[in-house]
């Protein structure tokens, strides 16, 4: 297929593993401004958008999803050789997502307890991030990314700066907003000490503790945390819960969660 | 005579849905012997990582098996467990949920008329093409997303996978300059709409009408979100609980979903199933537009699907503005909350079609056990009984782009959200 790139224009791919299609929404949900983002770069595939070129090579490829099938892993090694910059996009392409719950379980049991057939269905035993498998340039963390997350990133490029990583914590966000810290007043077990900014902090303003959408921050401590839970009143298996969330496979909140996991709490009668 | 042709239509990808899948198709002469609408989506096994978490937590996992819906699954099971918590919630708060689901109904049919359907009608490959073309035609659709979106903003903090929504209530009441600011967009949308309404009632639609059946909630009063009885096209009233009796699934061997069948037969959920069911209580002001705009429901043609997202977009915001038009509510955000032990199950009608949810909790109120049924299973067998017998109609001697084309639009009319049709119920096998 003959191929017209006009050089002054990024072209841009979208393609979508195992996920619930919600940071494609980053894209979509734009409103005005997505008529603005078509001007600056060019799409060439985003099957949800109508545009259907899988193996056409672009310059930055945005991945959503995790890997959790044969075909997920080909389809990331495909990508990998067709784009200059592979970009993983929201908390199933950074760490595995929801699904990678089933890492910790028997994943093949949980298969047979939902499938009559599962023999009909091909599955890996873990669902991963996608830097798990093929190198990855930058990821941008977030259940769901945000618009402004998709705009900002674009928009380094365009201009020729380095994109940096946002990581630092939720706490500081929250400060700046002059939110009321819900873990000093209502002792709610809160992640927004080891957890990256990004959100604007929505369950503080909503005066509930943070459940981790956004992933583990730079140098977190997890482990002083999770001790804060237990002084709080959680049961191991509660602190456990709290970091096998969103982001369970996640290395920091992986560990923290099975050494939680691993406590037995026996009442004594 | 000419020969008989041999088709066989691989469509690997089926664009401008939810979520991915593909299409097979292969015939001799006027002979369909195989049509296969492939969801491969993977599964993700929602059923089985909510076993032992803490119903607080439900909400914000359920939101995670759809970005475009996510207040749906959220609130199912948030209803599920507040009528076994024997919740019941004063009226602001059941406005302000309201309002919510108005919102995500906004934004889903609008997402879904400008960037996956309409380009079908306007000749092109994606909207992201027309823009240039129709950019007032993307722009209206826009305006009335975006207030869709505002509304899920205003009451959950975000329009994907929104925060807001908790067993008992909400988190925090809107604020007053937000409350006014919604009204305002509100406002503006509203005449938007009726645009949009005028703008597919003008459109040349395909018309393959056949008899099939439709399920939705209905309800005396007020158009059916949550709340209302099962209703079925065939004369079926029923109350959640009785879902199980009637409505059975079953995996295929082409597919990760599975198809759910209304006492064996395939059956339509999504915005006409609705709007068939409930006709009779539009408002009056919106029966006069259904009627001066030449429409007519309840009808059997797919593809008025796209007037019916429309007419119910005028309906949610002509409610949303009569909600807004209160003074911003004060009072409780939320009530006490006391778990118990037990079983409970409810369905809502997600702007694609009606969900129903079921759990067993334990005293603290951890899921021992659930099952989530999402629209576009029980759509499946529907729009592959839609395509075998429409394209026969349309003609297979087309040519296969033609087919290839006509199918994708076909499925397009379902809105299927592919991505939320890939964990299913539990159920027990009977070997002989």
């Amino acid at each position: 297929m003959s191929q017209q790139v006009n050089p002054t224009k990024l072209t841009v791919a979208l393609h979508k593993l195992t996920s619930c299609s919600g940071c494609q929404l980053a894209f979509l949900n734009q409103g005005a401004t997505l008529l603005e983002l078509v001007e600056l770069v060019d799409f060439k595939h985003f099957i949800e958008a109508g545009l259907n070129h899988p193996d056409e090579k672009v310059d930055l490829a945005f991945v959503e999803g995790s890997v959790s099938t044969p075909e997920d892993l080909k389809r990331a090694q495909q990508i990998r050789q067709n784009s200059k910059l592979v970009v993983s996009i929201g908390a199933c392409a950074t760490s595995g997502g929801v699904q990678a719950l089933r890492n910790m379980a028997d994943g093949n049991a949980w298969m047979q307890a939902v499938y009559t057939r599962p023999d009909f269905i091909a599955t890996l035993a873990t669902s991963t991030g996608v830097a798990e498998h093929i190198k990855v340039d930058f990821e941008l963390w977030g259940c769901p990314i945000t618009v402004r997350q998709v705009n900002h990133f674009i928009r380094q490029l365009l201009f020729g700066a380095r994109p940096r990583p946002e990581a630092e914590k939720l706490c500081m966000e929250c400060k700046r907003r002059q939110l009321v810290c819900v873990m000093v007043t209502q002792q709610a077990p809160c992640l927004g000490p080891v957890v990256r900014t990004g959100c604007g902090a929505l369950c503080p303003a909503f005066g509930r503790a943070c459940y981790g959408c956004f992933g583990p921050s730079e140098q977190p401590n997890c482990h002083s945390l999770a001790n804060r839970f237990a002084g709080l009143g959680l049961v191991p298996r509660e602190i456990a819960q709290r970091f096998a969330s969103i982001h369970s496979h996640s290395k920091p909140f992986r560990k923290e969660s099975h050494h939680w996991q691993a406590i037995e709490v026996k009442e004594i009668e | 005579m000419a020969k008989q042709r041999k088709i066989a239509l691989k469509v690997p990808f089926v664009t401008r849905l939810e979520g991915e899948g593909a299409l097979e198709l292969s015939a001799k002469g006027d002979t369909i012997d195989k049509l296969y609408l492939k969801i491969f989506e993977p599964p993700r096994l929602f059923e089985k990582f909510l076993e032992g978490k803490s119903y607080q937590d439900v909400p914000d996992l359920n939101a995670r098996i759809c970005g475009i819906c996510p207040m749906a699954y959220q609130l199912t099971s948030v209803q599920a467990i507040e009528d076994l918590f024997s919740i019941q919630l004063p009226d602001h708060l059941i406005q302000l949920r309201r309002l919510m689901n108005l919102g995500e109904w906004i934004q889903s049919h609008s997402l879904h008329i400008h960037f996956l359907a309409i380009p079908d009608f306007l000749g092109f490959e994606s909207a992201l093409s027309m823009a240039k073309q129709h950019p007032q035609v993307l722009q209206r659709g826009m305006q009335i997303q975006e207030t869709g979106n505002a509304l899920m903003t205003l009451l959950g903090g975000r329009s994907v996978h929104p925060v807001g929504l908790q067993v008992g209530g909400f988190g925090r009441l809107p604020e007053l300059a937000n409350w006014d600011a919604a009204r305002q967009q509100v406002d503006q949308a509203l005449p938007a709409a009726v645009e949009l309404l005028r703008w597919t009632a003008s459109l040349q639609l395909p018309d393959y009408s056949h008899d099939f059946i439709w399920v939705s909630l209905k309800h005396s009063e007020i158009y059916p979100i949550n709340g209302g009885d099962i209703t079925t096209s065939n004369g079926l009233t029923l109350h959640y609980w009785q879902y199980p009796d009637h409505f059975k699934e079953h995996q295929v061997r082409h597919s990760t979903a599975f198809y759910s069948l209304l006492d064996g037969k395939d059956y339509l959920v999504g915005p006409l199933a609705r709007l068939n069911n409930n006709v009779a209580i539009l408002p009056d002001s919106i029966k006069q537009l259904v009627n001066d705009n030449g429409l007519v429901f309840p009808n059997q043609n797919m593809f008025t699907s796209i007037q019916a997202r429309a007419v119910e977009i005028i309906l949610a915001l002509t409610e949303a503005q009569q909600l807004l038009a209160e003074p911003c509510p004060t009072g409780d955000a939320h009530l006490p909350v006391t778990p118990q032990a037990g079983e409970c199950c409810y369905c809502t009608e997600a702007p694609r079609g009606m969900i129903y949810h079921h759990y067993q909790l334990d005293d603290e109120g951890r899921v021992i056990n659930c099952t989530i049924i999402p629209p576009t299973s029980q759509n499946q067998a529907r729009i592959e009984q839609d395509l075998k017998y429409s394209v026969k109609k349309f003609g297979l001697n087309n040519s296969d782009d033609a087919l290839k084309f006509f199918c994708e639009r076909v499925i397009r009319n379902y809105d299927p959200c592919i991505s939320c049709s890939t964990h299913f119920l539990e159920f027990k096998i009977v070997r002989k």
